[in-house]
């Protein structure tokens, strides 16, 4: 699949930089954290569940209202507000709308002129073009799933932070999912939060253990992503990461 | 035990089953009609009364969709203000509960006296006696917005209004219809003791006319016509709200 429409120009996506330590009321949720994600490229953020990955991906979003951060969290070329696009485990879909107004989603809420035929080429770019005037609740998983990627690609942001957006799918059509986002989301900022080590073996340019003393990088196999699920290295690199999760919880 | 009924034959077997029931006590106990009038001399006087039934009917019918046009509308700005404001949460939502502890009855003989012996009283009762249940149903659903929602309109920039309006009143307004189904059961009884306390048109009124002159049976009458058309109106809503809902929801 190209990516001619959707390409953007490498330059716009920037370095993202969080580091210090974050609290929620009273609760520590990590504490000298310095991470930094590479500018345009895939960053997979790995980690047992509560060591605060999301908080981390909150932090990202503008959405740490409730957290306390003693640090920083910044674009190497300034602020991060209204750059950053979204993508969850959950397909948030509003279920009143059809396909096509829940790819214009943004717009909407921002009350600007939808833009139609961007949308169209949008849904035709994630292979939905027949499905535009159906409801959310006429998709399967795998098809909500595409839409969400749609609005996603619909908000054109050089940040992306995708959190889980391919655990609650089949094997096969995460596998599609994870190629499809890989292509569709070339050049920018991405960082994928992730449980699955085989995924981020697959799509991580730096991958990232996050552990409470830290995020501590980890090797990423060879070859430019979508990397093949079958390539020895990749099957190589998933048993490696699976085996530091271990020991490091 | 009960053979597949459809809705409106098991309603009907009820009705009939109910008149039987009433036929039965008459007849057992000999009640004279000014206490207890028969089932058949009911629908006699409805038929006898058909015109003055119907031009009481109206008047309350008026009060009541009034009532609940404005009471719907009143209730769903509260609501909205409410979940947009938590100064207003802070301010209104006691006062509103309090305003609850007040018999609704007992604003009945102030209402007239502000208001007059027309419409106004009557209706200004039909719409304070479904105001609370309107507002706080849909007021508790606004607040139900699932939080994946929002935090993902606000990355996208949008601000708290268009919030509201694109998505927290959309996913609110099931609760909203219910709020709505159960105004609609208790609007005619806020027009009823509006009537009772001081009217001179209505069916509240045709009550207490044919109560004071021991009509019995045309207060019976009243009475079924009040009923019928309670549950004409709750149908009617009904079906307003599975088209306003008619949506492909989870």
């Amino acid at each position: 699949m190209g990516h001619g429409s959707e390409s953007v120009t490498l330059t716009s996506a920037p370095a993202l930089h969080l580091s210090g330590t974050a609290r929620i009321g009273s609760d520590t949720i990590f504490s000298g954290l310095d991470l930094v994600l590479r500018g345009g490229e895939w960053t997979c953020l790995l980690g047992a569940s509560g060591v605060g990955k999301s908080t981390v991906l909150r932090l990202f979003a503008g959405l740490g209202q409730h957290i306390t951060l003693d640090g920083c969290c910044r674009a190497s070329d300034g602020a991060l507000a209204g750059r950053v696009a979204l993508m969850a485990q959950d397909d948030l879909l509003l279920p009143w709308l059809s396909v096509h107004d829940n790819v214009l989603t943004g717009a909407r809420l921002r009350g600007e002129r939808p833009d139609h035929t961007r949308a169209d080429v949008v849904l035709a770019r994630v292979g939905l073009s027949g499905h535009a005037d159906k409801h959310p609740a006429d998709l399967s998983g795998g098809q909500r799933q595409r839409v969400a990627l749609a609005r996603t690609l619909m908000e054109d942001r050089p940040i992306v932070l995708l959190d889980e957006p391919f655990s609650a799918l089949d094997a096969l059509t995460r596998a599609q999912m994870q190629e499809l986002t890989a292509e569709a989301l070339q050049g920018r900022t991405v960082l994928l939060v992730t449980h699955d080590p085989g995924e981020a073996a697959r799509l991580g340019q730096t991958i990232l253990i996050m552990t409470p003393t830290g995020a501590h990088p980890v090797a990423a196999p060879p070859g430019a992503i979508p990397r093949a699920i079958d390539a020895p290295e990749v099957l190589q690199a998933q048993a490696a990461l699976l085996t530091q999760l271990r020991t490091s919880t | 035990m009960t053979p597949a009924l459809k809705p409106w034959q098991a309603a009907l077997a009820s009705t009939l089953a109910g008149l039987a029931l009433w036929q039965a006590v008459v007849m057992a106990t000999g009640l004279p009609r000014f206490i207890l009038p028969a089932p058949g001399l009911v629908a006699q006087t409805i038929w006898d009364n058909r015109a003055l039934l119907a031009e009481h009917a109206l008047v309350t019918l008026s009060e009541v969709l009034i009532g609940l046009a404005l009471g719907a509308m009143l209730g769903g700005l509260s609501a909205i203000g409410l979940a947009a404001s938590p100064l207003a949460r802070v301010l209104v939502r006691p006062m509103l509960v309090f305003s609850q502890a007040i018999p609704v009855f007992a604003l009945a003989p102030i209402l007239t006296l502000w208001l007059g012996f027309g419409l106004g009283s009557k209706i200004a009762m039909a719409l304070i006696i479904i105001y609370f249940p309107v507002t706080s149903s849909f007021f508790d659903a606004l607040m139900r917005t699932p939080r994946d929602w929002l935090g993902l309109a606000q990355v996208m920039g949008a601000s708290p209004a268009r919030i509201m309006w694109h998505i927290r009143v959309p996913a609110a307004l099931p609760g909203f219809a219910s709020g709505l189904r159960l105004a609609a059961v208790y609007a005619p009884i806020g027009a009823i003791i509006g009537e009772w306390v001081g009217a001179s048109r209505g069916l509240g009124y045709l009550m207490l006319l044919a109560n004071g002159r021991a009509k019995t049976d045309l207060m019976f009458a009243a009475l079924i016509t009040l009923a019928v058309l309670t549950l004409l109106l709750h149908a009617a809503v009904n079906a307003g709200c599975k088209r306003l809902l008619d949506r492909p929801d989870r």
